[in-house]
């Protein structure tokens, strides 16, 4: 790498008050053709473009982003990953991207901040229990770390939890993921750029697709904002906006797009060094290392691309959250905002070829793509680069839907992703 | 956060409603004789319109009714509201 960051580089910039740096990755106007287009410059698209470069030896290939990398679903989740789902098929997707996190910040050369602090999933009623007991099991034979906590050893592990048995939902118990933990968001994006802009990727940022140019069943290239560029591979991986450029090819897709919501508090001194989730209140909340209280909420309920969210859901949330940390009740929250998620009927992703030759799809990520960034990335451009999917996104094909062959993962796993 | 006029009640806050979806989906007649494509058209398959699309919503927390909305899902602007088995309105086709 020309520019390996390292704590000389550090100390070198440090010498010249920083003013030094180079680019970290390039702006360059589109070329006419490419072996393979990315359209997205979020992290999943970012790590696909990455992976086709270094794994699959394409390296004339463009990522296109409408706006700035990473200003999507990227920079508006909670940072929250974990790998700790119920079925066999989501268990080895997540958990290949967890064990690609591990070693993320020395892949990348680009300190990710990836943070295995644990994330605790709370029971509140028999139900939950029950089917959280049943995951640890699930989670267990599949190799994914996972413990049941009952209520005393989750107040030890995380003090500032309300176990009192008269309260709305009273904590039973709850699941524990060690590995799992939390990320600097906007770093996996810009590290990946980085590293793709290296390898000769080029991203396009302000640059959006109009229109897809078809040619009977097989793809020829893209209508965009920077005039036509000729491709005969297409990947998309557009969040919310998946059903708009699949809408461009002809193509429908079984999503619905709805604002996902999250805010973070004030900063203060450390209070919460671990994740917490509650699925039945839908509300998660962990601590960033500015000392900001992230808080996840639920999704409107209501198809909607306007990056908003209703504020019912925010109260709904903040009551949960005050009921389980009363400790939190003079807190101020600083700022709100919504990101578009894609949602699919089985509440798991599609990583999958489609019907028209040369035409990707890596959608559906729902509430909780974060987590998978790098091993989305990885399995797509092994999609893209051999036509087929790679063992562990076979079953996220397209078809799973004609088949009736769901991953479903509404009920099972965690609803809040 | 937006209010909906709802035909039989007049306007509300859109969280005493449900949203029911894409409007005009049609039950197949004979779902026995429907190919796999067609039922996952039907069960699965989306339009996810950004722009102006035709739904569904109940009144979950008033009247209980159902009715048809017509909603710039880019804007959340309520362009036009009309009762279940009406035809939808031509002029946002």
């Amino acid at each position: 790498m020309k520019n390996k960051y390292s704590v000389f580089s550090l100390i070198k910039n440090a010498l010249s008050q920083h003013e030094n740096w180079q680019q970290a990755w390039g702006n360059p106007e589109p070329k006419k053709e490419y072996e393979a287009i990315i359209v997205g410059g979020g992290g999943h698209g970012l790590a696909t473009a990455y992976y086709l470069a270094k794994k699959h030896n394409l390296k004339n290939i463009a990522v296109l982003e409408k706006g700035w990398i990473g200003g999507g679903n990227t920079g508006r989740n909670t940072t929250i990953i974990r790998s700790n789902y119920l079925w066999d098929a989501s268990a080895g997707l997540y958990d290949h991207a967890l064990k690609l996190w591990e070693n993320l910040s020395q892949e990348l050369n680009y300190n990710v901040m990836f943070s295995q602090r644990g994330v605790m999933n709370l029971a509140h009623n028999l139900q939950d229990v029950r089917d959280l007991k049943r995951r640890t099991h699930a989670n267990r034979l599949n190799g994914i770390d996972a413990v049941w906590l009952n209520t005393e050893e989750v107040k030890k592990f995380c003090p500032i939890i309300n176990i009192s048995p008269d309260i709305r939902y009273p904590v039973l118990g709850g699941t524990l993921q060690r590995r799992a933990g939390t990320a600097r968001h906007d770093a996996v994006a810009w590290g990946y750029a980085r590293g793709a802009s290296e390898m000769g990727v080029d991203i396009i940022q302000n640059c959006e697709v109009k229109g897809i140019k078809r040619n009977g069943d097989r793809v020829e290239g893209l209508e965009t904002t920077k005039g036509f560029i000729k491709t005969n591979k297409i990947g998309v991986v557009a969040a919310g906006h998946s059903s708009v450029i699949a809408n461009m090819a002809g193509l429908k897709l079984p999503l619905e797009s709805k604002p996902l919501q999250a805010l973070v508090s004030e900063p203060v001194k450390p209070i919460i060094d671990t994740v917490v989730m509650s699925n039945a209140v839908h509300a998660y909340i962990s601590q960033s290392d500015k000392g900001e209280l992230v808080i996840g909420a639920g999704t409107d309920s209501y198809v909607s691309y306007t990056q908003r969210g209703s504020h019912n859901i925010v109260e709904e949330t903040l009551k949960a959250i005050l009921e389980l940390y009363p400790i939190f009740s003079r807190m101020k929250m600083l700022r709100q905002w919504g990101g578009i998620v894609d949602i699919c009927p089985d509440a798991s992703p599609i990583i999958s070829k489609t019907n028209i030759k040369g035409l990707y799809f890596n959608c559906g990520w729902g509430t909780g793509g974060f987590k998978a960034t790098p091993g989305s990335g990885d399995l797509f451009a092994h999609t893209i680069a051999n036509d087929e999917p790679h063992k562990l996104n076979a079953a996220f094909n397209l078809n799973r839907f004609v088949s009736g062959d769901l991953v479903d993962e509404h009920g099972a796993a965690a609803v809040a992703h | 956060m937006f209010l909906i006029n709802c035909p039989f009640c007049g306007e509300r806050d859109q969280s005493e409603f449900s949203s029911g979806g894409e409007a005009h989906i049609v039950r197949p007649k004979q779902p026995t004789e429907l190919s796999d494509d067609e039922w996952a058209e039907y069960l699965f398959m989306r339009k996810n319109i950004k722009g102006i699309q035709f739904e569904r919503w109940n009144h979950v927390h008033g009247c209980r009714k159902w009715f048809n909305v017509v909603r710039d899902t880019s804007n959340d602007k309520i362009l036009s509201v009309y009762k279940m088995g009406e035809k939808p309105p031509v002029n946002y086709k």
